[in-house]
């Protein structure tokens, strides 16, 4: 089978299971996926009319994720992580031969309905690249010898679940451990800790360790805390586990090792404003952690941390996790409050912030994993704990994902402040001619620039380090980073929904070798453009790599535009009049006309 | 300074404002023109388009979901936010397939109207020609989504005006598209009206009424007589 769920889920059952609540569409829809490879045309409407939901807002919500398809996929639907850094590890090269092996073109099912191969962006296992997924369920270190394999076991139906085990083995990735991945909460303890102190003072101790918001945008989670605290009302905690940013996979590990430190913080969070639910917000390239996850919420609601009168304070508060469906725009905190909602993943309009107005119309404290994580730990272990670590401005230790040309990628856990440089030495990266910190969205630096900080005050980055050596041609960088931002607009906003498409286009053209001055000018003109009248921090920072490289690697840029040329046009005559040619059986040389 | 309490200016002019107006509101009301596309005053704000976008006290920001606040210093024809916003039009025009010389909508299109308020004089960038469905099952209505510009527009009028709710935004980036609230996704499935709100307040030709065309002629149609601008501007 398809899926573990089989074709004998019925959407009533789904619908059931669910209880009808509209909030959790995406999650029946995401069963539909799974147990059909498809939302069929039945499944809009059934949910349309039994959630009483507008047939349009369902099918807009198929439409937006890309894990859901209005159209069979395979029986075994494969895809490989497009990441740059899985790339590089020949993620293409193994997806290629997959698909040739089986007769399929990327991207279709084939005609016997048997498999699909795509490519999909990042799915957050760098450090053990190629990865990739296969009916949902994650593999690393894809070879081509496993493809051959690969390919026998899909022509011979062979479920998923009885492939080899090793192919889905997921390593920790753990290189360097600090302060938070030294420090394991007995379940209970930081909450205990909190009540004991009082909650107003734990959220002193949050506010006085200096702890910034561990996604990257650096927004103190004192303050934020506070914010909502003082905010009158129901409130709801929100835990953003997207995990979308390419070169990414630090919460991996978090979810996967330190789940009980995460659900600690959020019902410290919880308590501290009188919330009674919160939610986890997790990528659909998780799913497989999903059980392990359930199991540790099972232990806490038994021992009390979770439920009625959590460690006899007499407040209640509860969990849940909700699973994503492919978009990179829910890592976006409002965006991720729609899709919790059950809808279209649109950045909503900011004023109010999510503290005043977030889920469901109440106060919402939203924050990334790791930022809960330290919380627990801070509120169990006191500020100075924290802030004694880190520099003035960037207090405490961040989580950094590692992925590229260095010996040891993986997860290092180190000190904010700390150099560029040093971050190499320990990664093994030394040869670097660039690193990309805060992945597409963040900042490309080259070698004259390695003394500069991984911090909230320089450089600053939910994570993401993506190292690439001489060899690497950065334009082909750039190029695949404007696929991966046009590829994931919401389409909300025209800058960004128009914007990255055309910054694609003319990166294309550039990289093919058929830009002219003309284009790169273009680039930098629109590039400016889509930063500046963008809705939000998708568009905001999807032209920073083209704008970046532009700017440090500009010999690999000129070095491949036409030079005698200073306009090339946009279309090709000849392929235009092909169509007409064929009616008219005429065969003028046109292709004389352009290029030479 | 009471003056300044319940007062904001834009390109240095004072403009007065109630509590809760929008810049782009309280500007309108004041008879001071915003170029827009996806607003329209008698529906919520939508903020899509961008074409409204002001620089607040040195930020950038749609004015017709920013709230006005005293004292606050509006730039809105300022050279650089006019080639901005003749970008998202030029932009706007490339996306879709938008042929001006046989519109029906010719001369009554505000797509077209803000085109020339802001002096496009081209596209400037590579046109995308997509490939859209055209709706025309209904007897008297026509969805023709070549020339939509996703301003959600009809969805918020369908829904709030006309109390229908015929129409949504669906697909994803560059495939975000229209589509209708019936079982079949056909317009003629749905109880829309050629008299609805939806079809009026469409900024574009995307919805029109059928067997209705170049009612007027060329130099008496509504932005013939007078540019966009003056619609705002000429009521005070």
């Amino acid at each position: 089978m398809a899926s573990p769920l089989g074709q004998s889920v019925t959407l009533h059952d789904i619908a059931a299971r669910h209880l009808h609540a509209r909030h959790r569409l995406l999650q029946m829809l995401r069963e539909v996926q799974a147990s059909r490879s498809y939302v069929p045309e039945e499944a809009i409407q059934f949910f349309a009319h039994v959630l009483n939901l507008p047939i349009a807002h369902v099918r807009g919500c198929v439409e937006f994720y890309s894990f859901l398809h209005t159209t069979p996929r395979g029986q075994f639907d494969v895809y490989f992580s497009d990441s740059v850094t899985d790339r590089m590890a020949g993620s293409e090269i193994v997806a290629k031969r997959l698909a040739d092996r089986l007769g399929v073109t990327l991207g279709q099912p084939r005609a016997d309905g048997r498999v699909t191969v795509s490519m999909t962006s990042c799915t957050g296992h760098c450090e053990q690249a190629p990865a990739g997924l296969a009916n949902g369920r994650v593999f690393t270190r894809m070879t081509e010898a496993r493809i051959e394999k690969m390919a026998s076991l899909i022509e011979h139906g062979v479920p998923v679940s009885e492939w080899p085990a090793e192919w889905f083995h997921v390593d920790d990735g753990i290189r360097e451990r600090g302060i938070t991945l030294e420090t394991f909460i007995p379940p209970g303890e930081a909450i205990r800790t909190a009540l004991a102190r009082g909650l107003p003072a734990t959220l002193d101790e949050v506010e006085r360790s200096g702890l910034q918001g561990r996604g990257g945008a650096g927004f103190p989670v004192g303050r934020k805390w506070r914010g909502a605290y003082e905010t009158k009302g129901a409130h709801y905690i929100t835990c953003n586990a997207d995990e979308g940013e390419p070169g990414t996979f630090k919460d991996r590990v978090l979810l996967a090792k330190y789940a009980d430190e995460l659900f600690e913080g959020m019902t410290i969070a919880g308590l501290l404003v009188g919330a009674k639910k919160g939610y986890v917000y997790m990528r659909g390239e998780y799913e497989y952690m999903m059980e392990g996850l359930q199991t540790v919420l099972e232990e806490r609601r038994a021992a009390g941390l979770l439920g009625e009168n959590i460690c006899e304070s007499g407040l209640d508060f509860d969990l849940r996790i909700h699973l994503g469906a492919g978009a990179y725009v829910c890592g976006e905190q409002s965006a991720l409050l729609e899709s919790l909602e059950g809808k279209r993943g649109i950045p909503r309009v900011r004023p109010p912030s999510a503290v005043k107005i977030g889920l469901f119309g109440q106060s919402t404290i939203n924050n990334n994993v790791e930022s809960f994580v330290q919380a627990a730990q801070i509120a169990w272990k006191g500020a100075e704990w924290f802030s004694d670590h880190g520099e003035t401005k960037s207090r405490g230790t961040k989580l950094l994902s590692i992925a590229g040309d260095c010996q040891r990628p993986g997860i290092y856990e180190l000190p904010l402040g700390i150099t560029v440089r040093e971050v190499l030495a320990r990664c093994g990266g030394e040869n670097a001619k660039a690193v990309q910190v805060g992945g597409p969205a963040g900042t490309c630096v080259g070698r004259d620039e390695f003394d500069r900080r991984v911090s909230y005050a320089d450089l600053a980055t939910g994570g993401s380090i993506m190292v690439f050596n001489d060899l690497r041609d950065m334009v082909d960088v750039a190029r695949q980073f404007a696929h991966f931002f046009a590829h994931e607009s919401c389409g909300f906003c025209t800058p960004c929904r128009v914007g990255t498409q055309m910054l694609k286009h003319y990166a294309d053209k550039i990289a093919d070798g058929q830009g002219t001055q003309r284009d790169l000018e273009q680039v930098k003109s629109i590039g400016e453009f889509v930063k500046g009248y963008s809705h939000c921090g998708l568009g905001e920072t999807a032209p920073n790599t083209l704008l970046d490289t532009i700017k440090r690697f500009p010999e690999e840029y000129t070095s491949r535009l036409l030079a005698e040329a200073d306009f090339v046009p946009d279309f090709d005559l000849d392929a235009s009049v092909t169509e007409s040619r064929a009616l008219t059986g005429r065969q003028d040389q046109l292709d004389q006309v352009h290029s030479d | 300074m009471s003056e300044t309490k319940n007062t904001f200016t834009l390109d240095g002019q004072p403009v007065v404002f109630e509590a809760g107006q929008t810049i782009m509101n309280a500007a309108l009301a004041a008879g001071h023109y915003i170029p827009h596309l996806c607003h329209h005053r008698e529906f919520k704000p939508h903020g899509s388009c961008k074409v409204c976008t002001v620089r607040v006290n040195g930020w950038l920001s749609a004015s017709c979901t920013t709230p006005a606040s005293a004292g606050a210093k509006v730039e809105s024809e300022a050279p650089d936010i006019q080639e901005a916003r003749r970008r998202i039009v030029q932009m706007l025009f490339i996306e879709g397939n938008h042929f001006c010389p046989f519109c029906v909508k010719s001369g009554n299109c505000q797509l077209q109207a803000v085109a020339y308020h802001l002096g496009m004089e081209d596209t400037s960038l590579p046109h995308r020609f997509p490939s859209r469905a055209m709706d025309a099952s209904h007897p008297d209505v026509v969805l023709d989504r070549d020339r939509c510009i996703n301003c959600s527009l009809c969805v918020r009028a369908s829904r709030d005006a006309d109390g229908k709710d015929l129409f949504g935004l669906s697909g994803r980036g560059i495939d975000t598209h229209l589509v209708v609230n019936s079982s079949t996704g056909l317009l003629k499935d749905t109880n829309i009206d050629a008299n609805d709100r939806a079809i009026q307040v469409c900024p574009t030709g995307a919805l029109l009424v059928k067997r209705r065309g170049y009612e007027q002629p060329i130099g008496e149609r509504r932005f013939d007589a007078q540019a966009i601008e003056c619609e705002f501007e000429s009521k005070y």
